[in-house]
């Protein structure tokens, strides 16, 4: 059943915000605090289990496949519900941060691969 | 035309699907035919996603009541389920796959882009810790600026610019790495797993590992593909604590 798919993907999820709502209260960050990222781990180990023991049947896996599906449509909402117009008053912000900074993390490349050559040797 | 207006707005969370839908349609065709596939559908997409937003107000175009369902479709939660469920797929053998220096490459990834970010953002006047972490989250990808934004409370101005600059992140990596592969040494599986992990934004480094090497493109996007849940873990938490140490 497609449901049991999307009702694992749920608890990952909000075993994921519990434990970023915790976060911020035990910091006081008065935030969510990581949740997120807890929860896509979370996916990733019981996932993980579940398919070593042959729980997960295509069906199942197939009710999270089609929330990954929609992964980036979501985005492109969520873009369109920013306040565009107020962030555009930061003038060229994005363009010159965003251009530099990845500009900086090409040029890091060859100093870690280099890094990984040593580690080998 | 009122009550076609009404009616539309009653069932405003499909008509939002439908809007959405056709945008991802026409950012194909675009990508394909306009860009020869150069620039990801999904940049074009998300870009239009932001002119779209500002033709309205404070809330975007969910400011304009027939719109009111993009809110409901693009809301936080929509948003980070979405992105946990991306997490499917990725296993533990695959993280084992990409060793010691894939993970080296994707902390050291998240935290110089999150560091060039803030820094970037500081020099052009921002000084609010929010505003600078959001940022610098930005810097990570388009998904790590604003669910960071969003967890610690930022404005949603500041998140349009984090999502803008990991878009124009995106686009880049696209477009400059088929040039600059030679000079990085972007011709073996390794490299690419330190590019993915270094770079992080799956869909730029995806469409520009195709560009020089079919053949390279899952070793980068493996690597890819853990940057954004390690930037949503590291940004909202451990490097929002330093950042609040070190302007304070």
């Amino acid at each position: 059943m497609k449901i049991y798919g999307v009702a694992l993907l749920a608890a990952c999820y909000l075993i994921g915000q519990i434990l970023g709502d915790a976060l911020g209260l035990l910091f006081s960050f008065n935030g969510n605090i990581g949740g997120v990222g807890f929860g896509m781990l979370l996916l990733i180990i019981l996932g993980d289990e579940i398919n070593k023991r042959g729980w997960m049947d295509n069906e199942s896996e197939s009710g999270i496949l089609f929330w990954s599906g929609l992964y980036i449509p979501v985005v492109v909402a969520m873009s369109s519900i920013q306040n565009v117009k107020a962030a555009l008053t930061g003038g060229w912000t994005a363009v010159i941060i965003g251009v530099v900074a990845t500009i900086c993390c090409f040029a890091l490349i060859p100093v870690v691969s280099s890094l990984a050559k040593r580690l080998k040797n | 035309m009122e009550t076609i207006t009404t009616w539309l707005i009653k069932h405003d969370l499909i008509l939002a699907f439908l809007v959405v839908g056709i945008i991802m349609f026409l950012s194909f065709i675009i990508s394909k035919k306009l860009t020869n596939n150069k620039i990801p559908a999904a940049a074009i997409a998300i870009t239009t996603g932001l002119i779209l937003a500002y033709f309205g107000g404070n809330k975007g175009i969910a400011s304009i009541p027939l719109f009111s369902g993009m809110a409901l479709l693009g809301g936080s939660m929509m948003r980070d389920f979405t992105i946990v469920s991306t997490a499917m797929g990725a296993s533990i053998s695959q993280i084992k796959k990409a060793g010691l220096i894939g993970v080296i490459s994707l902390f050291l990834g998240v935290f110089m882009a999150f560091i060039f970010g803030v820094a970037l953002a500081y020099l052009l006047g921002y000084h609010d810790i929010k505003a600078l972490v959001t940022i610098g989250a930005g810097a990570c990808t388009f998904i790590v600026g604003p669910v960071t934004g969003t967890a610690i409370g930022a404005s949603s101005d500041i998140i349009a610019i984090s999502i803008a600059i990991g878009v124009i992140k995106s686009v880049l990596v696209t477009l400059l790495t088929p040039a600059i592969a030679k000079n990085i040494g972007l011709n073996n599986p390794e490299t690419a797993m330190i590019f993915g992990g270094m770079m992080g934004t799956t869909s730029g480094v995806t469409a520009g590992l195709a560009a020089v090497d079919t053949k390279l493109v899952p070793y980068g996007a493996l690597t890819a593909t853990f940057y954004t849940g390690l930037g949503c873990l590291l940004c909202p938490s451990v490097l929002y604590y330093l950042t609040t140490i070190l302007f304070s």
